[in-house]
């Protein structure tokens, strides 16, 4: 199939730095980073790939309920990720693990919702975390809640004031899958209604599980923007160049004002959609195969070897990476369990009879069978 | 003044007592919603306070929610009771939930109102009694004002609170003109309240049932029986105490809804009653209610919905134990 001329990209899966005719409007921005900041977007792949690795294998061992694996799609999450600002508002999917590592969120916290400890995970008021809200798992969900929050963005005059370092913005994620979803289609449309400072990242992972994205649209995705009125820019969604180049531009341009955006990478998941799910059974080894050699370290390792990155940068990374997986393996071991007690707690803000009842209850159920087993 | 201008005046003292207060709803603001019930207020408080939205419901409760994460108490107007389903995952899913996932940081002080029920000869989707959806969801409050009186002051206490509320309004009583005491609320917004004493039997219901209720008591009263009738107001949580208390003196209950009656509100107060007042009953709780069927073309909707001589055919049931 031949190459959509609209996608930006900068660096071929060999590593080559060749942007396409489509990128050179973000050529200067893409030239002005430092050695710095290209190796901090490696490393931020690179560790968290180690910290997916490590969070598939506890669940084979039974130590998590599930893991929806990021295995391949790092590229698109650094990119977009490190071109949020600080006070800029994340609201995620639920494989964004690489965006919460870069916004603050400590990766237990995601561990310990797919152990079953706990249905959010972390305080996105908590400045600690990066303004990064909780994983959502109804597909498409997010969507408007951003959307929502963008509207009150605007309503307080939080955005568009000229003020780079004070403007707001939000960036949601979401999937080809979920694009199918009406909640996305909604979200559209009030956000472009209501000019929020909004950027809809959708990352074309191109599996809905297993149903592959031919099945949810007949055009290309990043395409229905225009329908909304909304500019949208198609990137290879494994160049961390092109993800950082374009999102930045888009948030820069919302917060300013300008309204929402939309941006679809393409990328692709290497692993299953979660744990649960084997995709040898749906899609085809050679496509697969064909991704492999399209893998978003492996290019942006080739290109920082080609600049002159030492050896011992890539040691260094790769021991980081061990360390957040050995972490995280006995930060698992050492998480406890839950008190039932704590079923009942915030379900209501307010008192609330029923749940006043029905603690007092299994608190004096509880001591009847441990005074029983005495 | 009538119900729909006693809301609308709630309304009102809430967008004026708090600027982080927004109604959002489709046709509320020039139009002031198909029942007028948001008249006047985009006039006065402008087009980001009071929100002409786009046709989606569930983008309407979705948004709602990331603005209230946003700092704002957003009241949503559904059109109608049929309408609120396209959002029923936002609410359910998401409204209910937000505030138990995120372990109490952020809470979801968001008002759904939702004109209920029937009466008005209308066509399909515009006559539902959605509550035991609501009702059956952890993390909502339902509640549901009979009076004007009511709806002036629960009104602002739906807004006031940090919980998310359903908020159902009698659409057939929004004419029904009462009394409005504007200096002070009459009573907590989860309580039930006792509309009129009586020996025999309790009467329990919610909404519009409440003045059918009445017609039946005064209707039974003329044949020498006498019903003590409560407004619940509250659908979630349930104020038990008046009604226990009642039955405990009647030793006889019937509720009346206009919902069907299968896994109904009315199901749940009677087996909670039957277990707490036990000993207490004459009679088994009796249930009337709309029938296990949807809600039949309007012209039907005489024979669907509960009326007094229905409700009085289970008074006299009970009475007969």
């Amino acid at each position: 199939m031949p190459e959509d001329p609209a996608l930006v990209r900068f660096l071929e899966a060999d590593g080559t730095f060749a942007p396409t005719p489509a990128a050179e409007r973000y050529r200067a921005a893409v030239d002005a980073l430092t050695d710095a900041d290209l190796e901090t977007f490696y490393r931020d792949m690179a560790v968290i790939r180690a910290f997916d690795v490590q969070a598939t294998n506890l669940q084979r061992q039974g130590q998590l309920a599930l893991w929806p694996p990021s295995y391949g799609q790092e590229a698109a999450q650094v990119g977009s990720a490190r071109a949020a600002r600080t006070q800029d508002h994340i609201f995620p999917s639920y494989r964004e693990h690489v965006v919460t590592k870069i916004r603050g969120v400590d990766p237990i916290d995601i561990i310990r919702v797919m152990r079953g400890l706990t249905h959010g995970g972390w305080d996105p008021t908590d400045p600690k975390n990066g303004n990064t809200h909780i994983y959502t798992l109804v597909l498409g969900s997010q969507t408007l809640h951003a959307t929502g929050f963008g509207m009150g963005l605007v309503f307080d005059g939080r955005c568009g004031t000229g003020d780079a370092d004070r403007d707001e913005a939000v960036i949601v994620y979401y999937g080809d899958g979920a694009s199918s979803q009406g909640d996305v289609h909604e979200a559209m449309v009030f956000a472009a209604s209501y000019r929020t400072p909004e950027v809809f990242f959708l990352q074309n992972n191109q599996w809905a599980i297993s149903v592959p994205v031919s099945t949810q649209s007949r055009s290309p995705l990043y395409k229905r923007g225009a329908g909304y009125g909304m500019p949208s820019t198609l990137i290879d969604g494994n160049d961390v160049l092109a993800s950082w180049a374009v999102t930045r531009a888009a948030l820069d341009d919302a917060r300013a004002g300008g309204g929402p955006q939309a941006i679809e990478a393409m990328t692709y998941r290497l692993g299953a959609h979660t744990t649960s799910d084997d995709p040898t059974k749906y899609r085809p080894s050679s496509e697969e195969e064909a991704w492999r050699r399209r893998d978003p370290l492996a290019r942006m390792r080739a290109f920082l070897l080609a600049r002159g990155a030492s050896e011992s940068f890539f040691a260094e990374v790769d021991a980081e990476g061990a360390a957040l997986a050995d972490d995280i393996r006995t930060r698992t071991n050492a998480l406890g369990g839950l008190e039932p007690d704590e079923m009942f707690a915030h379900v209501y803000s307010e008192p609330h009879p029923l749940m006043a009842e029905q603690r007092e209850w299994l608190a004096g159920y509880e001591a009847s069978l441990e005074g029983g087993a005495s | 003044m009538p119900l729909s201008r006693a809301i609308n005046a709630g309304l009102r003292a809430s967008l004026a007592g708090s600027d982080r207060v927004l109604l959002m709803g489709e046709d509320i603001g020039k139009l002031g919603g198909v029942f007028r019930i948001t008249e006047g207020l985009q006039a006065e408080f402008g087009e980001q306070r009071v929100i002409d939205s786009p046709l989606a419901e569930s983008g309407l409760v979705g948004t709602a929610i990331g603005l209230a994460l946003a700092g704002f108490r957003p009241v949503v107007e559904i059109q109608f009771d049929g309408f609120v389903f396209p959002a029923f995952d936002q609410i359910t899913s998401q409204l209910a939930k937000i505030t138990n996932r995120l372990e109490g940081a952020v809470q979801m002080p968001v008002v759904i109102r939702i004109p209920y029920g029937g009466h008005i000869g209308a066509i399909e989707h515009h006559q539902e009694s959605p509550e035991a959806y609501f009702t059956h969801t952890p993390g909502l409050r339902v509640v549901s004002p009979s009076t004007p009186n009511d709806g002036y002051w629960m009104i602002q206490d739906a807004i006031a609170s940090a919980d998310p509320v359903i908020f159902l309004e009698p659409k057939s009583k929004y004419w029904q003109k009462g009394e409005v005491d504007t200096s002070a609320r009459a009573l907590p917004l989860h309580a039930s309240r006792i509309v009129r004493r009586g020996t025999d039997v309790t009467l329990v219901g919610h909404g519009a049932m409440v003045t059918t209720m009445l017609q039946a008591a005064v209707l039974a009263e003329a044949e020498g029986t006498s019903i003590e009738v409560i407004d619940l107001r509250s659908l979630s949580p349930v104020d038990y105490g008046p009604i226990l208390e009642s039955v405990r003196r009647t030793g006889r209950m019937v509720y009346a809804q206009e919902a069907p009656g299968f896994t109904s509100l009315g199901s749940e107060v009677a087996a909670t009653v039957m277990e707490r007042a036990f000993y207490a009953l004459e009679a088994p709780v009796l249930r009337v209610s709309g029938f296990d069927a949807p809600f039949p073309p309007a012209k039907l909707e005489g024979v669907f919905l509960p009326d007094a001589d229905r409700i009085l055919e289970a008074v006299d049931r009970s009475l007969a134990y």
